[in-house]
């Protein structure tokens, strides 16, 4: 198929941006979207024209380095999914296709379609931890049973990748499904306990700190998530905040 | 140099703690005074980070990517072994051990097996507690599954996503030492090369992948966690960025590169579908557990079936041959994975295989649906007749074990797993080779650590399903951190590494020249051209099948392929800037070297073993007819290559290795 792509160039940080019209034709359905944008870029250095940056690594959904913001929509129109999983099959031949970066305060633009995310990972140096040293003499395993609901509702929290589709979804750029998910992660398990009330003040005001906006229970977040991370930890974070507040 | 591998005296199951007992170690006020490096923060390098910060040294770390949580231990899926025996199946340490060595077809050193195996059980017990949410069964207990080559269930998982989880894991412990600021991160960086100062590795240069900033870094030793080089072939289950950069670098400054030809070639991928394709996709051998793998017995099927005419899951049981089951009737579809992925070679080369290119066979779960459909429906209270019913119910119970797989191959193939069968051909996956270390983790450079999978040291010929993840935190958080204090309290009145001296200003200048080459020069193709041919070459002379005409070939056209690279790449850009050619450019010149070294070594190793598979060396008669056949009169060693400039020069040491705990014998999963 053949497509019209209308991508975000900005050189770097500095930079003012715009708006680029390019063409690619002969693109196969079972192309992923960045083996799309790969063909473009090899069609530009045979030109001696700068390919276009973009982050992404794993290519298979997990690493959550690959972000763009696709006709509107943090990776694009499919669900569930990342952008390197996004395959050109969810497109049709003619198609004319915005692709921008995510776009957030917290999140500044590095160069094109590539950010910023570094605020993610100062919200959990601020707690996003269990305080225990490498020993090989802390206790067994299985000396603590944990409820089978817990674990599994911990797990699906912990299966967050850190892209930041949530935020870049989110007409205020709340990060608080990102923060809600460590959060609950942690509140759900035994382990968890002993710094709860640390945790969850010290995460939350570093978000507030990094600029990220608050939360009005729209839910784009929820439904933009490549991971299916649910509002119900957001919901989590605000009672464990609570609780924390009241204990001072 | 003679290797010394420094395994300590005593019987195997005492010396590691005979070992600990006895190095010696740095007082905590020293340990401030102390800087180490560590690149990489995968599984490996990230533990260590962490544990040394924990331990009082002041670490600074480096990735490529923009957080230490992307690295590509991430993506790993099915699972950790640990000797934990919670299913009281007979597991124990030995078990694991023997598992182990003989799993990799007796190449790898018993006393390093050994410790790994020995610690496993802690890495459990120290994941736990960071709140690594690992599967749990209903009564609240940690849950295991099953992995190739092993007789008993000692893999620990949490879903398809146990890399992730663990390097989550690994990545909260960084995030409390960064907190502390007793780890000084930096993402976007990428380490170009090891600075040498009197013998001693002392620091790195490293490019800031942002600005392009070349800069310093020193330290009283550097430690690398930098993962395999599978992307030696363009084509892998490895991310886009990974790469043997930081191995190669250390490489031409001193460091041995052993058994670079030990790849492992995952049995069960997605299949190759065109030339635009960047990366494959790993599905996870813990599938291997509920789904059978085939192709049909009669070639007229095999057309129908690519036709489309005949729907796989309406084949007729009795025309399909489940080869795996009947050629290793004890393992099955458990079978390591370089046996299985040559058992699918075989298949679709004798004309079987089942998609357009006639590289795929079928990895089937409607035995395993139905199975678990009926056991649902009996515990339910519910008609075990009603096939609609128990399908269903057997769905649900697939899906809550392999939903993430399931979805990511319907993605990629755009069919239903849960209806038709898997397509699956092998694919290269992971490196047992690597930078040879010694028992402390230390390269041939004093004071230079390799850590994980960029070291070569646990698996021999082939790693079992599970065991990286376990070998990269046994490596991180368990060993490195005793052993290097032995080398460090040496240094204790060394002082602050200056970077103001002649070796840096060497490393750096070399560093700068040929950044600036890439940028300048005036060529016609692009980095991926070369990167491209270059695995087509591996995959189709060095890949899973092995003989002297390929190899030599190989040897050859890679180095004129080298030699057209330096002439005629293009690099867009300049080296001021983010400029993802520049550094893809760097990564290509040294898998361009690396790939014919490869080549050498699988050349020199004139004999089968793991996933090392020569054609001629083969069992030519007897129950083991057309396996590998090992030699081990003449092959029992370490192949650790010396640099020497060109690959054609690299000079070989060999390790002997002494089998003194397991008897050597022939590999039988019969």
């Amino acid at each position: 198929m053949n497509l019209t792509l209308k991508i975000w160039r900005q050189k770097n940080a500095n930079d003012k941006g715009k708006m680029v019209d390019y063409k690619v034709n002969d693109i196969s359905p079972d192309m992923s979207f960045l083996e799309m944008l790969d063909v473009l870029n090899e069609q530009l250095i045979n030109k001696d024209e700068e390919p276009i940056a973009f982050d992404h690594d794993c290519r298979e959904g997990i690493c959550g380095m690959c972000s763009l913001y696709i006709n509107g929509e943090a990776h694009g129109p499919d669900r569930g999914i990342t952008t390197c999983q996004l395959h050109m099959r969810m497109f049709k031949d003619g198609d004319t296709i915005y692709i921008e970066p995510f776009r957030a305060a917290a999140f500044p633009v590095i160069k094109d379609l590539i950010v910023d995310r570094s605020a993610f990972d100062r919200i959990q140096h601020a707690g996003g931890f269990i305080s225990v040293n490498t020993s090989g003499n802390t206790i067994d395993a299985n000396a603590i049973p944990i409820n089978k609901h817990d674990a599994d509702d911990a797990f699906s929290a912990a299966t967050c990748i850190g892209c930041g589709a949530c935020v870049a979804s989110c007409k205020n750029s709340s990060a608080m499904l990102f923060v809600g998910a460590k959060v609950s992660q942690f509140a759900l398990l035994p382990q968890g306990q002993v710094e709860a009330t640390d945790r969850v003040l010290n995460m939350v005001k570093q978000m507030d700190e990094e600029g990220f906006g608050n939360c009005t229970n729209t839910g784009a977040c929820e439904v933009e998530c490549p991971k299916g991370i649910s509002l119900e930890n957001i919901a989590r974070m605000n009672q464990e905040y609570l609780k924390a507040s009241l204990k001072g | 140099m003679a290797l010394d591998s420094k395994i300590p005296k005593g019987p195997i199951a005492d010396k590691w703690t005979n070992y600990k007992n006895h190095i010696d170690l740095v007082n905590p006020a020293n340990k401030r005074n102390i800087d180490v490096i560590v690149v990489g923060t995968g599984l490996a390098g990230g533990s260590a980070a962490a544990t040394l910060a924990e331990l009082g040294y002041n670490v600074k770390a480096f990735c490529f990517q923009d957080s230490p949580r992307r690295a590509h231990s991430i993506a790993a899926q099915g699972g950790i072994n640990a000797a934990k025996n919670y299913q009281g199946d007979g597991d124990s340490t030995y078990r694991l051990f023997y598992d182990t060595v003989k799993g990799g077809d007796y190449r790898s050193r018993e006393a390093n097996v050994y410790r790994l195996a020995e610690v496993s059980a802690n890495i459990i017990d120290q994941c736990v507690a960071q709140g690594v949410p690992f599967a749990r069964e209903y009564g609240g207990l940690l849950d295991n599954r099953s992995f190739g080559g092993v007789l008993v269930s000692r893999t620990f998982y949490a879903a398809g996503q146990t890399g992730q989880q663990l390097l989550l894991g690994a990545y909260s412990a960084m995030n409390r030492q960064i907190g502390r600021g007793k780890i000084k991160m930096y993402n976007r960086h990428e380490m170009l090369d090891v600075v040498v100062v009197d013998g001693k590795a002392r620091g790195i240069i490293t490019r800031n992948l942002i600005t392009g900033e070349i800069e310093r870094h020193s330290a009283h030793a550097v430690v690398l966690g930098t993962g395999g080089y599978g992307n030696v072939f363009f084509l892998s289950t490895n991310a886009m960025g990974s790469n043997v950069t930081a191995a190669w670098k250390a490489h031409k400054r001193g460091a041995y590169f052993a058994n670079p030809c030990y790849t492992q070639i995952h049995p069960t991928c997605i299949p190759v579908s065109g030339d635009h394709q960047s990366k494959l996709t790993l599905m996870s051998e813990s599938l291997r557990n509920d789904g059978r793998i085939w192709v049909p017995k009669k070639k007229e099927d095999v057309e129908a079936i690519k036709a489309g005419t005949l729907k796989p899951k309406d084949l007729a049981e009795d025309d399909r041959d489940y080869y795996l089951e009947r050629r290793y009737p004890a393992f099955g579809n458990l079978v390591p994975r370089d046996v299985a992925s040559r058992a699918a070679k075989e298949r679709c080369d004798a004309g079987y295989g089942v998609n357009a290119t006639g590289e795929a066979v079928f990895l089937d779960f409607a035995s395993a649906i139905e199975r678990y459909g009926k056991e649902q429906a009996h515990v339910k209270g519910l008609d075990e007749n009603d096939a609609a019913l128990v399908k269903s119910l057997g769905q649900e119970v697939v899906k809550n074990k392999y939903g993430n797989l399931f979805q990511m191959y319907e993605k990629i193939v755009d069919q239903d797993p849960y209806n038709t069968p898997m397509m699956i051909y092998p694919a290269v996956h992971y490196t047992m080779g690597g930078v040879w270390v010694d028992y402390n983790l230390m390269t041939t450079v004093p004071g230079l650590y390799c850590i994980g999978e960029a070291n070569f040291s646990d698996h021999g010929a082939n790693r079992l399903g599970a065991s990286a993840l376990m070998q990269g935190l046994a490596d991180g958080y368990f060993v490195l951190p005793y052993t290097i204090g032995d080398y460090l309290s040496d240094d204790i009145r060394t002082g602050p590494i200056s970077t103001d001296t002649k070796e840096f200003e060497d490393a750096e200048k070399e560093v700068k020249d040929k950044l600036n080459f890439f940028v300048t020069n005036e060529g016609q193709h692009s980095v991926d051209y070369f990167h491209k041919k270059l695995g087509k070459i591996m995959w189709n002379k060095v890949g899973m099948s092995r003989n002297v005409k390929g190899l030599t070939e190989a040897i050859s056209e890679i180095k004129e392929l080298r030699e057209q690279f330096w002439k005629e790449v293009k690099v867009p850009g300049t080296n001021d800037e983010y400029n993802e050619e520049l550094a893809k450019a760097g990564r290509v010149a040294d898998f361009l070297e690396l790939g014919e070294l490869f080549a050498k070594d699988a050349l020199n190793r004139e004999e089968s073993c793991g996933g090392h598979f020569r054609e001629d060396s083969v069992e030519l008669d007897g129950e083991q007819k057309g396996e590998a056949k090992r030699d081990d009169d003449n092959f029992a060693y370490v192949a650790a290559w010396e640099y020497k400039g060109e690959p054609s020069d690299a000079v070989l040491h060999k390790e002997e290795l002494e089998f003194k705990d397991i008897e050597l014998k022939q590999r039988s999963y019969k």
